[in-house]
């Protein structure tokens, strides 16, 4: 068995996985589909009495996976823009990535037009 | 003389490839006259033209509708799917488009697409057989002989896997350092081919999209049987690169980008599998006084 950590745990970052989601459309998270089914998910499978509910640890991976999923869907969303979402970069700015700055000559190159 | 010819022949027929080559690359897309010729604009993605994301429940299952159309696969079929988390899922990532569309964030859409569609006419015996055929070079089960740290590494980390993999499902398995990669026996994979095939087309798609990320069947199956979290697999098929990460250095453009990509991939393939092969039942408990 996979270690998951606590229940609440999961949920509480889903909650703010599914904020970091509707700020794009500007509506309360509390309005969505998503909420409500997790919301009644997690309730429907809070009591149980049996030591080990395979269930509920099962319901528990799902969450976390989906938690998983839009947390690294978010993150590589915003690497992308950072990085790979503008095409190709200038010679300036390649330079810049590693620290390198391109030699400055006052008179200029002598080719230019 | 004769010589001579063929290769004039040869050296024209070359100018003549390489014209059209030529114009088609200053006529691409994305170009602006103030850009430099070198500059490569990404595919455009589409303005997001809906307003609102819904779910309604057909015949063949739940639907999606974004405002009042119904969402489609790109084979023009209705966009069905079995199960209500599914739906709900492929929804939010609907909704949370912010205004393009990024195709390239909706794994699970993508993965539906895939399953309703099936693009590469497959039947159930060819995706077995395309999953299994993983195993014969299963990253887990090829080794390196040196550096010594890094030998030990995959040693105390992938060979608990192996041996739960061999004890779980009753087969050997095992690693090798050869290049050739470890001989699996044909039982092995008779018994694990005879495993898949008690899974649906749907979960059958997810399970081959997990195996191609991760390249690695062992890890699927701990995925598949909750033995091993979505970061715990990724984190195993790419040991060797958090090996050498730790020694030269993160870039957080290359290695960063392609971890969540992974995950990102991963975590909808595992969640697909799940939503597609289970069955839910509800048994309420009785009430005791």
């Amino acid at each position: 068995m996979a270690a998951l950590g606590s229940p609440a745990r999961t949920f509480r970052g889903l909650l703010r996985e599914l904020r970091y989601v509707n700020a794009a459309t500007g509506r309360p998270y509390r309005d969505t589909a998503a909420y409500r089914y997790l919301v009644k998910a997690f309730r429907a499978h809070r009591v149980t009495s049996e030591k080990l509910c395979r269930a509920q640890h099962e319901l528990h991976f799902q969450a976390a996976t989906y938690l998983c999923l839009l947390r690294s869907i978010r993150e590589h969303v915003a690497l992308h823009q950072e990085f790979h979402g503008k095409g190709e970069r200038s010679v300036e700015e390649s330079a810049g990535l590693v620290g390198l700055k391109l030699p400055h000559q006052p008179g200029g190159k002598g080719w230019e037009p | 003389m004769w010589r001579s010819c063929l290769r004039l022949r040869d050296g024209g027929r070359r100018l003549l490839n390489r014209a059209p080559g030529g114009r088609t690359a200053s006529v691409g897309p994305g170009l602006s006259p103030q850009s430099p010729a070198r500059a490569y604009a990404p595919p455009t993605e589409r303005k997001r033209f809906y307003q609102n994301v819904s779910i309604t429940q057909g015949e063949g299952g739940f639907e999606i509708n974004l405002d009042h159309r119904k969402l489609k696969t790109p084979q023009a079929k209705l966009f069905t799917v079995p199960s209500e988390a599914l739906a709900i899922a492929v929804a939010t990532e609907w909704d949370s488009q912010q205004d393009t569309i990024k195709f390239y964030t909706m794994h699970l859409t993508t993965l539906c697409n895939t399953s309703l569609d099936n693009p590469t006419q497959r039947n159930k015996d060819q995706l077995i057989r395309a999953t299994v055929k993983f195993l014969d070079t299963d990253t887990i089960c090829y080794r390196v002989e040196e550096p010594e740290t890094l030998v030990e590494l995959q040693k105390n980390e992938w060979d608990p896997i192996i041996e739960w993999a061999e004890k779980r499902y009753g087969v050997e398995i095992g690693s090798s350092t050869s290049i050739m990669g470890p001989s699996v026996p044909a039982k092995t994979r008779e018994v694990l081919v005879s495993h898949l095939a008690s899974y649906n087309m749907w979960a059958l798609q997810g399970i081959e999209f997990v195996v191609a990320q991760l390249k690695s069947m062992v890890l699927t199956l701990g995925l598949i049987d909750l033995r091993l979290t979505v970061e715990q697999a990724v984190l195993l098929s790419r040991l060797e690169e958090e090996y050498q990460i730790q020694k030269w250095g993160n870039i957080e453009w290359a290695h960063d980008y392609e971890l969540q990509e992974l995950r990102a991939r991963t975590a909808a393939g595992t969640l697909f599998v799940h939503l597609c092969s289970e069955s839910t039942t509800v048994k309420h408990k009785l009430l005791q006084e």
